[in-house]
């Protein structure tokens, strides 16, 4: 195996990341290669954990095959750089859901980056992020959708919404599009805002105090990355990491 | 029960509570009536903590504990409950759940055992009853979707479950049809209307004096208390409007 170069921020996938935190675990593991075969269903929870001084670089390439649906959901939270990065080629009529959160604090760097080819007709996309940051924290999300010409019907959606704790966190949102068919919808939206102090101070006067006022603020605002995780045990144990989680933001 | 002496503040610099002087016992309901802008709703964010109305003079009392140096939630924990004009929306958080974390934060911080979940549903169904309003309404996110009445009712729900000490209710009334209006009425009468607990209402209308009738009426203006009088001072402000008592 020749060495691969590392990649610098000229490299766009690469522009927010944490370059110095990577070259060291440099040279990363290959992407993970998956194949989802005509008709079926693919589905996968990636819960990034990691300790606090670790790097945490994952690469997953998935093929959906004819019809076919893949759902991943991603909880980015741990490291002091987490990358978990999707790339995805849909076939006729298949259909990929990302649902992803990203919660940071400290000097974290969390990035979740996408590429969704649709490379065919008829297939349809979803992309859901929600990142929550605190101190210097960044959280980025870069997610690319590419149609190709003739991958008429094409329907593409991307929501990406980021809540600032402390003015000093950074939060990138970058959806990105590349469209040569004429006949396709690609919705994107992306936000980025503060807790509202008026909601605050309303749960306040009913006796919640302020770290538990906002920690039930953020678990609304973070509900929709897993409520599309079908098994409802599979989905209370990501909410629940998620939560912890959001607890040690607050 | 409340005790205000002398209160002074400001809003972005502005002198809003210019002086004013309040004493509540238990037991009583008192309604604060006055002009636009005369500061009714200042003084109710002022003793419910609300950042930014900040005291630059005089004192609040709760039963012998100062107020003004308490966070909104120990003011909440203290039996204080604050009824909005405009409640909050919040998308996402059901009432339910944002009701039972907090009545059940209120309760650690009296050091009282918390309510578990059945506790809490056995007692939403009822304090929901009594305002007649449907269980579904609270299982929904709070405040999102509610029309103006309905928000005033998942108010006087909420102060139901919370079984405050004194309620000060900001304009309660406005928004409410007038079967709503008896509803709430007899909603506070029968939630507030007990020897240990108070009201203050703050109002521009003497129709929600009509169901609750006040053992003391005042009139805010220009930031002061220029006249208390009993029930009937409302009725004399409803018919010569304020301009003639305030001054």
């Amino acid at each position: 195996m020749s060495a691969l170069p590392l990649p610098t921020r000229r490299d766009e996938s690469w522009r927010y990341g944490d370059l110095d935190a990577l070259a060291r675990v440099w040279p990363v593991d290959a992407a993970e290669r998956i194949v989802v075969s005509a008709g079926e269903t693919f589905s996968r929870i990636i819960v990034q954990d990691a300790a606090s001084s670790e790097v945490a670089i994952r690469h997953i390439e998935i093929t959906i095959g004819r019809d076919a649906t893949a759902i991943v959901h991603i909880l980015n939270t741990g490291g002091d750089y987490g990358r978990i990065a999707v790339d995805v080629t849909l076939e006729e009529g298949a259909h990929f859901e990302l649902g992803g959160a990203i919660l940071g604090s400290g000097t974290q760097t969390l990035e979740i980056v996408t590429t969704v080819n649709h490379a065919h007709p008829n297939a349809t996309s979803n992309q859901i992020v929600r990142s929550v940051l605190a101190g210097r924290a960044t959280g980025s999300y870069l997610g690319k959708v590419m149609v190709a010409r003739d991958a008429q019907k094409t329907d593409a959606g991307q929501s990406v919404k980021a809540m600032l704790l402390d003015r000093t966190a950074t939060a990138n949102a970058k959806p990105e599009l590349e469209i040569y068919a004429d006949d396709v919808k690609c919705a994107h939206g992306a936000t980025v805002g503060e807790l509202d102090k008026q909601a605050l101070f309303y749960l306040a006067s009913r006796g919640l105090p302020p770290p538990q006022a906002k920690a039930l603020m953020l678990q609304a605002f973070i509900a929709g990355a897993f409520a599309k995780i079908a098994d409802d045990a599979e989905r209370e144990r990501v909410e629940t990491a998620a939560i912890a989680a959001l607890e040690k933001l607050l | 029960m409340l005790k205000i002496d002398n209160l002074t503040n400001e809003i972005d610099g502005k002198a809003i509570l210019k002086g004013l002087s309040l004493s509540i016992n238990a037991g009583e309901i008192h309604a604060i009536m006055g002009p636009n802008g005369a500061g009714k709703s200042t003084l109710a964010y002022t003793l419910g903590g609300r950042p930014g109305y900040d005291v630059t003079g005089g004192t609040a009392e709760m039963d012998g504990a100062n107020l003004l140096e308490m966070a909104p939630h120990e003011r909440a924990a203290a039996g204080l409950f604050l009824g909005f004009q405009y409640p909050v929306e919040i998308p996402g958080v059901s009432n339910l759940q944002f009701l039972r974390e907090s009545l059940n934060s209120q309760r650690r911080a009296r050091a009282e055992a918390p309510l578990s979940g059945g506790e809490f549903i056995k007692l939403a169904k009822e304090k929901a009853a009594l305002l007649g309003m449907d269980m579904e309404m609270l299982k929904r996110p709070v405040n999102v979707g509610f029309s103006g009445g309905e928000k005033k009712r998942a108010e006087m729900v909420q102060m139901g479950i919370l079984d405050p000490k004194l309620a000060i209710l900001d304009e309660t009334d406005s928004g409410l049809d007038i079967d709503a209006l008896k509803i709430v009425g007899a909603g506070i009468n029968t939630i507030m209307r007990k020897p240990d607990r108070a009201v203050l209402l703050i109002t521009h209308y003497q129709r929600l004096l009509d169901y609750v009738k006040p053992d003391f009426v005042h009139v805010l203006a220009d930031g002061r208390i220029t006249r208390t009088g009993g029930a009937e001072l409302a009725l004399e402000l409803e018919r010569e409007g304020y301009r003639e008592l305030a001054a």
